[in-house]
């Protein structure tokens, strides 16, 4: 794929509530191979909605998906989508359903068709990759609230997806795991879209970013020109440096 | 919720594949079951109380356990001798404790203990997470298998959320007492914690589509049947058998 072929785009896309309740309309939206793209917005407006759609959970009232350039709209398309687009939800505790780590990660490679052997093998690389050597046999629940992020994380780059959507990944997250996260998204080459509503997040990890307000999405430029200065004060009143 | 505080030792039960453990705990249970003679029932309570100590359990936590069950027991010695029909031992005012209801609370005070401690000693020694891989290498149906595996997963969080709901009474002054507004609380936080454990049940499945899957679950465990398995086996049929000889033969 050249550097510019389009991967994920949506056309006229609108999705209402079965109340009637209107989310979104005539939405577009595009990623390109390579970018990594920021969505901002307050709650309510629709940012999960519309990587839901992605996914191919919820179902458009009208408007079209295309994503690798072909239309998807059954659940067939999507169980193909869904093996090169990966997911972060919001909730780590939602994600991780094993009693373990490496079961944890492995569930994905073996729907993949991988044997156990392989399937191990990848997991433990991964978990290698992010630093949670000596995961593999903690038990999913015991894990600190941090620790279910990168685990999650982990479980969804183990398949080694073409694209990432992140849905809220630093919510709640202590400033260590935050840096943690945002090194992670920086080393990799994967397209992703993240949304969030903490600006700072987004600067330290996408280049563009948009926002998205009663279910439109507008550009807002380049993340560096665009440092508000509402940045929140991790370390409160003790002396640090702002970079 | 749930601890398991026996699984983490370092005997040689505990690390006994998991199969022969629950093979070995069933069959155990229904011989137990059946049988019907205190000889039987005597060897069985000694085989138990031997795995235990071979299990180097915590007495402590053991014991625990044991009085738990044993409290429910208490029950069956209240109400069998007098409710039993047979020759009367004694009165207890106008009621008579007959002979054959004690010999019955006795039989089931040794059957449930041998049978419970047989199962502290050989199952209570795996982890959950464990026992469902193994019951799925034993082909239980996958979905049992599954539920028990959810089950266990997600009790944790269901817990956490209820103690939320709890708190977030607490701290506006709720104090339960016998009263409408008490039961209508804990009816709410009842129908609170379905709603959020429906909904959690949705979002989970929804990640796991995320990732692939088709309603399919693929076991990544693989057990190993080696010497020792081999050695236990051996010793644990032949107990077993001995065990049905002395009851149906009717030796001793």
């Amino acid at each position: 794929m050249d550097g510019n072929s389009i991967v994920i785009q949506l056309e006229n896309v609108s999705f209402s509530y079965r109340n009637g309740e209107s989310v979104m309309g005539n939405l577009q939206f595009e990623l390109r191979q390579g970018e990594k793209l920021g969505l901002i917005g307050p709650n309510g407006s629709g940012k999960t909605t519309l990587l839901h759609i992605i996914m191919g959970l919820l179902k458009p009232s009208s408007g079209t998906v295309r994503i690798f350039d072909k239309p998807v709209e059954s659940e067939q398309d999507f169980r193909i989508v869904r093996q090169k687009v990966g997911f972060l939800f919001q909730n780590a505790d939602d994600q991780l359903f094993s009693p373990t780590v490496l079961e944890d990660v492995a569930f994905g490679p073996l729907n993949l068709g991988k044997n156990p052997e392989e399937a191990r093998q990848m997991s433990l690389k991964t978990l290698k990759a992010l630093n949670l050597n000596g995961f593999e046999d903690r038990i999913t629940h015991n894990l600190s609230g941090g620790e279910k992020k990168l685990v999650a994380l982990a479980t969804v780059l183990v398949m080694k997806p073409d694209v990432l959507l992140l849905d809220e990944p630093a919510t709640g997250l202590d400033e260590h795991t935050n840096i943690r996260i945002i090194d992670i998204l920086n080393s990799l080459d994967t397209s992703y879209v993240i949304v969030s509503h903490e600006y700072d997040f987004l600067a330290r990890t996408t280049r563009d970013i948009y926002s998205m307000q009663g279910g439109k999405i507008e550009y807002n430029g380049r993340s560096e020109n665009l440092h508000s200065h509402y940045h929140r004060h991790p370390h409160g009143k003790a002396p640090h440096g702002h970079d | 919720m749930i601890h398991e505080s026996l699984a983490n030792g370092h005997s040689q039960i505990h690390r006994l594949d998991p199969r022969l453990k629950i093979i070995f705990a069933t069959v155990y249970s229904f011989i137990i079951a059946l049988s019907d003679r205190f000889p039987t029932l005597f060897a069985a309570l000694a085989l138990s109380f031997l795995l235990i100590g071979l299990a180097r359990l915590n007495l402590q936590e053991v014991l625990r356990k044991v009085v738990l069950v044993n409290g429910l027991i208490l029950l069956f010695w209240v109400v069998l001798p007098l409710t039993f029909t047979g020759e009367p031992l004694f009165y207890l005012g106008p009621l008579a404790v007959t002979r054959e209801g004690i010999l019955l609370s006795a039989k089931i005070t040794i059957k449930s203990n041998a049978i419970l401690l047989f199962f502290i000693a050989l199952i209570a020694t795996t982890s959950i997470a464990t026992l469902g891989y193994a019951l799925n290498r034993l082909r239980i149906p996958e979905k049992i298998v599954h539920l028990l595996l959810l089950t266990y997963r997600y009790t944790f969080v269901i817990e956490q959320e209820y103690a939320r709901l709890i708190r977030a009474a607490k701290i506006r002054g709720f104090r339960a007492g016998n009263n409408m507004h008490t039961y209508r609380t804990y009816a709410y936080l009842i129908g609170m914690l379905l709603v959020k454990a429906t909904a959690r049940a949705e979002r989970v499945h929804q990640a796991m589509v995320c990732r692939g899957f088709k309603g399919k679950f693929y076991c990544l465990h693989e057990f190993s049947f080696s010497r020792p398995e081999k050695i236990w086996s051996a010793l644990m049929s032949i107990a077993i058998i001995g065990l049905g000889i002395v009851e149906w033969m009717e030796i001793a």
